[in-house]
């Protein structure tokens, strides 16, 4: 409450997720494991440039130790849930901060990136749905294989909708990316001033190379470049 | 000069609020802001009407005291600058301004462009400060401080108070100016010894009352009318952190 | 009424540390059984609360402003002052003291400017230990800087913002002894009103800004802390809402009020620019250090800055004093630059106004030196008047800016009236007839950390006091005064706003008792002041009401005092036929000019006694006896 004076919370976790600071730090640092998840299967999907042989036999690594691609999908899944948990509390806690708004409001300093960010989180979140009912269990693939992975994006990019939600999603990524990955040293403290150029660059080049990376393969396929 | 003015009206803390239209003349182009808003309160007056409500004092840029939204930006159009000392020759002859109050939950309006910021003292409270009590001091040359390290405190140190960082936070943070503070206190060796509980009583506070959380839009120092980097917000992070993993009670 | 200033025997050198010694001590248990009301939270009000808030006294600090950190302290810009001797210039406790009673010019009480010289070392430490980022060297040792009126380095600064830095560190230390649960901070709070019980000042009557709401506040003691009353002349350096109110309604209830007439008249603000001006900006003394004062030769040159030769440009301070010349002290560097005005040299529009020109020291350190030392400066006078003192020399004008006289104090810091103390600005005490750069902030913080915590504590332990409650008839009848006095401002119903009484004030005060004053102009001040006040009373306009927010109407209440008190400065300007320090008679001046001191006659405070509505105020003497130092002439050239 306004003016209360804080009484100290039980246990430090409680303490740190309670905050708002511990949450920007939960969210930068799983923001940190899923960057580096999106940017090794980027790199593995470009694999689909050199034919259906190559690209099925990475699927086949990936899913050699169940063990791994568990753990794996597990981290991934409680990233992606404490990501979005903590995006979510912040975004109402913002929205109960200013009840009444501005009737003009002039953003100054802000980009394009942080401002589209909750929006673009959204949209991330029900294409991570899709997505994964789409080509992981296929649920929503109209010929899915689960050992023929070439062939089932082949397919799934043949349909125009489809392609077009993907490259829109590729869009909100690319965005996310490039307010996220400044924003992360940022809220890790690293932001030494030698270092702010670098991060600068760092979320450009990560946001532009991600998002094209994956759309290129969707364009590819849909403009029939490939197969 | 002429101006077309839209004020934010507003009785009292409970009392519904509304813009209300000024025209004025006779505005010089080297008043300052409050000096136009002096005209207009002294014309209102004579022709019966209550005047604005707002805060100001020192009208030098130092006290913090003076606070409004112009045109959507916290102080004004002039980056670095309070209200006080920004001056009618940045604007043009017939120019429409819009003047409303800082809006956030934790500065409730009292009256027209007035709003409550003690919730700032109250962070102060939770640890804006070095425990000396008086007399217990050393000698003050006893322990040589860097050049560089007493200027960037001094650069987070200059802070006013004036709140201009939540008005501008989409946010409605107060997290630069906590941070301003703990970066102040914190790059200095005499702020060492309380440097981590600082940083976890003045950031709970911060969130009791009511701000919202920083997700690092950068509006708040671009507002700043002391140009307070973003620096000292990652470094508040970083302690808040490192407090979390070293302190051994309570954090 | 009997003065006495009760200072300490014995050597001045130990008169203090032998007071302490010598004075009663609250036991530490018993503090929390008294109640301290601290009005005000500047420098003085905010170090005092703290320090007797860590004493264990129960302490509410008053003020009118939304957070105590407002309080105008705050933009005191040069430095303070401390006898450290840092940089080996041959400073001392002795020397400080020194230049402190020839700067006042002779008219402030040895014992006090002693203390104030010796404790000076101990603020640095304090505010040091605070973590007050003074300037420091690359060494990492604290770095001075000099400024007018002394020929030592003992101004430790912190950027331009010296003022902004103590006070924080006054102000943190007061939000600890608040989360502490020591002290209280009552914002937004104004005090309308001393309550005296049986002689002493018992408890404050108070105005809630927001909800209009009075109350009453009974303590043990009453410390008042509310800064200067330089805005008499409503053309001032002080913030806007800096008043006499709370001083003067103390005087009203039996303190006496010493050297009203003693207003300091700064040499470096920027000049006024129209009708509107709303108040005065200063640029900080420190500018003198680098910058030279200069005027045209000839009377009337219209010419730019740049087309004037050298030849034909008169560097006036340095001409006339050769030794101190552009950091003469404040009274002469004003004066003077009111002479080369009046004798047609000014600059600017108006012609009220002398060049400050950075060009030679640009030239001899670089631009990027001066932008370390000054760059706020630099930037506050562009953004005010849009030029760029690093291309055109800045043009400066004097006005009021400090104000030393104020409520007699004894050497313990109490008024006349016995429990009411009086700290900082708000005292006569330490100043004289003029202060010298930098020693303001000393002032504050020594009478708030240093002084009173030692002074009140003698007071309790030696003063049997009763028990009183807010339901006292004093409480009672000063609180239907301030309502009365609210409900009459508020149905005049006339045609004129406050401000515009406000400014026809401070017109008449700076034309008839400013930088020079004549028997003649006094006497028509005192005629023209007595018709604005009924002027004020029977045309004021004060629209809304009293039970809500209504700046108008503080303001009203603020004005209608100082009109009174007008009066009493003029009344002690008229009495005091001499010029010294920032006083400076027309009538007593050598054949150069230069003020004529008249120690035979005027070696004395004059501490005005109120007597009572529309009767001549009754004038004390307390009188000024020089046993260290030898009474001079002050002379900087």
């Amino acid at each position: 409450m306004r003016g209360e004076v804080a009484a100290v919370p039980r246990g430090w976790v409680v303490a740190f997720y309670g905050s708002t600071i511990g949450k920007k730090i939960v969210m930068a640092a799983t923001g940190v494991i899923l960057v580096g998840f999106v940017t090794g299967h980027a790199l593995g999907n470009l694999l689909v440039f050199s034919g259906p042989a190559a690209l099925n036999r990475y699927g086949e690594l990936l899913k050699s130790s169940v063990v791994i691609l568990w753990i794996v999908r597990v981290t991934l899944l409680a990233a992606v849930v404490l990501h979005a948990h903590s995006a979510l509390s912040l975004t109402r806690l913002a929205q109960q901060a200013r009840p009444s708004r501005y009737a003009k409001h002039a953003t100054q300093a802000s980009t394009f990136s942080s401002r589209t960010l909750r929006v673009g989180g959204v949209v991330l979140l029900a294409f991570i749905i899709f997505h994964l009912l789409h080509l992981t269990t296929g649920t929503v693939h109209p010929a899915f294989s689960p050992t023929d992975v070439y062939g089932n994006v082949l397919v799934a990019f043949s349909i125009p909708a489809v392609t077009v939600f993907y490259l829109v999603a590729m869009l909100a990524l690319g965005l996310h990316l490039h307010h996220g990955i400044w924003s992360a040293f940022q809220t890790l403290g690293l932001n030494h001033p030698h270092l702010e150029r670098f991060r600068r660059a760092l979320a450009t080049v990560m946001a532009v190379g991600v998002s094209l990376g994956f759309s290129l393969i969707v364009l590819a396929i849909a403009f029939q470049l490939v197969g | 000069m002429k101006l077309r003015l839209k004020i934010w009206r507003q009785q009292g803390p409970h009392a519904a609020g509304e813009f209300v239209s000024y025209e004025t003349a006779d505005v010089s182009p080297d008043m300052s802001f409050l000096e136009m808003l002096d005209v207009l309160n002294e014309t209102l007056q004579l022709r019966g009407d209550v005047p604005i409500a707002f805060d100001h004092d020192c009208r030098e840029g130092i006290c913090g005291s003076c606070a409004m939204m112009i045109d959507g930006v916290p102080h004004g159009p002039q980056k670095s600058t309070t209200v006080c000392q920004l001056h009618m020759r940045h604007y043009r002859d017939g120019a429409t301004i819009v003047i409303e109050p800082w809006r956030a939950k934790a500065f409730p309006v009292i009256r027209d462009l007035v709003v409550d910021r003690g919730a700032l003292d109250r962070i102060i409270q939770a640890g804006g400060y070095i425990s000396v009590a008086t007399g217990n001091a050393p000698e003050a040359n006893g322990i040589p401080i860097g050049k560089d390290m007493v200027d960037r405190a001094m650069d987070a140190a200059q802070c006013i108070g004036c709140g201009a960082c939540v008005a501008a936070c989409p946010n409605a943070s107060a997290m630069l100016f906590t941070a301003a503070k703990a970066t102040h206190l914190g790059l200095l060796p005499q702020g060492q010894p309380e440097r981590s509980h600082r940083a976890v009583n003045m950031v709970r506070q911060m969130d009791l009352e009511t701000f919202g959380g920083c997700t690092n839009f950068g509006e708040c120092s671009e507002a700043c009318p002391k140009d307070i980097g973003l620096e000292v917000i990652a470094r508040l992070n970083a302690d808040f952190l490192q407090a979390t993993l070293k302190e051994r009670e309570g954090a | 009424m009997h003065l006495d200033p009760r200072v300490p025997d014995g050597p001045l050198e130990t008169k203090w540390s032998d007071h302490q010694f010598d004075m009663k001590l609250v036991n530490p248990a018993n503090r929390r059984k008294h109640r301290i009301l601290v009005v005000g939270s500047g420098l003085a009000g905010a170090s005092a609360a703290a320090t007797l808030g860590e004493q264990g006294y129960e302490v509410l600090c008053f003020t009118f402003h939304d957070s105590p950190r407002r309080a105008h302290s705050i933009a005191a810009q040069g430095g303070i002052n401390a006898a450290k001797n840092y940089q080996n210039d041959g400073d001392s406790v002795y020397r400080l003291f020194y230049d402190t009673i020839k700067g006042g010019d002779f008219r402030s009480r040895e014992a006090n400017v002693y203390r104030l010289a010796e404790i000076s070392a101990n603020i640095i430490d304090q505010c040091v230990a605070q973590g007050v980022p003074f300037a420091r060297e690359y060494g990492g040792l604290l770095d001075n800087r000099s400024f007018g009126g002394a020929q030592v380095s003992r101004t430790f600064y912190a950027r331009g913002q010296t003022g902004q830095q103590l006070l924080l560190g006054a102000y943190s230390a007061l939000e600890r002894q608040v989360r502490r649960g020591t002290v209280t901070v009552l914002p937004r709070t104004e005090m309308l009103d001393i309550v005296v019980v049986h002689g002493r000042a018992r408890g404050i009557l108070t105005r809630h800004l927001v909800t209009g709401k009075l109350e009453r506040w009974v303590g043990d003691a009453v410390v008042l802390a509310t800064g200067g009353y330089g805005n008499a002349f409503f053309l001032s350096t002080n913030a806007k809402a800096c008043n006499v109110t709370a001083t003067y309604r103390a005087y009203k209830k039996g303190a006496a009020f010493a050297n009203p007439c003693f207003t300091q008249i700064h040499p470096t603000c920027i000049p006024v620019s129209g009708e509107y001006q709303s108040k005065l900006t200063l640029m900080s003394e420190s500018l003198r250090n680098d910058g030279r004062v200069w005027v045209p030769l000839q009377a009337g040159d219209a010419r730019q800055a740049q087309d004037i030769p050298e030849s034909e440009r008169d560097y006036y301070l340095e001409r006339k004093y050769p030794s101190f010349g552009n950091l003469a002290p404040r009274d002469i560097s004003s004066r003077s630059a009111k002479e080369v005005c009046d004798e047609g040299r000014g600059v600017g529009p108006g012609g009220l106004g002398v060049f400050l020109d950075f060009a030679d020291a640009i030239r001899r350190l670089g631009v990027d030196t001066i932008k370390d030392r000054y760059g706020n400066l630099f930037e506050m006078y562009e953004r005010i008047t849009g030029e760029d003192p690093y291309v055109v020399p800045m043009r400066i004008y004097p006005a009021v800016h400090y104000t030393m006289g104020g409520l007699w104090v004894d050497y313990n810091l109490m008024s006349s009236l016995p429990g009411l103390h009086v700290l900082g600005e708000a005292n006569f005490s330490d100043h004289g007839a003029n202060r010298l750069g930098a020693s303001a902030l000393m002032q504050g913080l020594a009478d708030g950390y240093f002084v009173i915590p030692h002074t009140l504590g003698d007071y309790l332990a030696s003063t049997k006091l009763e028990t009183v409650d807010t339901d006292h008839p004093a409480f009672t009848t000063t609180e239907t005064e301030a309502r009365n006095q609210i409900e009459r401002l508020l149905a005049i119903g006339g045609s004129r706003t406050v401000d515009s009484f406000h400014r026809e004030l401070g017109k008449i005060l700076w034309e008839h008792c400013g930088m020079a004053r004549s028997e003649a102009g006094l006497k028509r001040a005192l005629e023209l002041l007595p018709e604005l006040r009924q002027e004020f009373w029977s045309d004021l306009r004060i629209l809304g009401s009293g039970d809500e927010l209504n700046q108008a109407l503080e303001k009203a209440g603020r004005v209608a005092d100082f009109l009174e008190f007008g009066e009493l400065m003029c009344r002690d300007a008229l009495h005091r036929e001499e010029s010294c320090g920032g006083h400076f008679r027309v009538e007593h001046q050598t054949t150069e000019g230069e003020a004529k001191r008249n120690d035979e006659r005027f070696a004395y405070v004059a501490a005005w006694q109120y007597a009572g509505e529309d009767k001549e105020p009754i004038l004390n003497r307390e009188p000024l006896t020089f046993d260290n130092v030898q009474l001079a002439t002050r002379s900087y050239k």
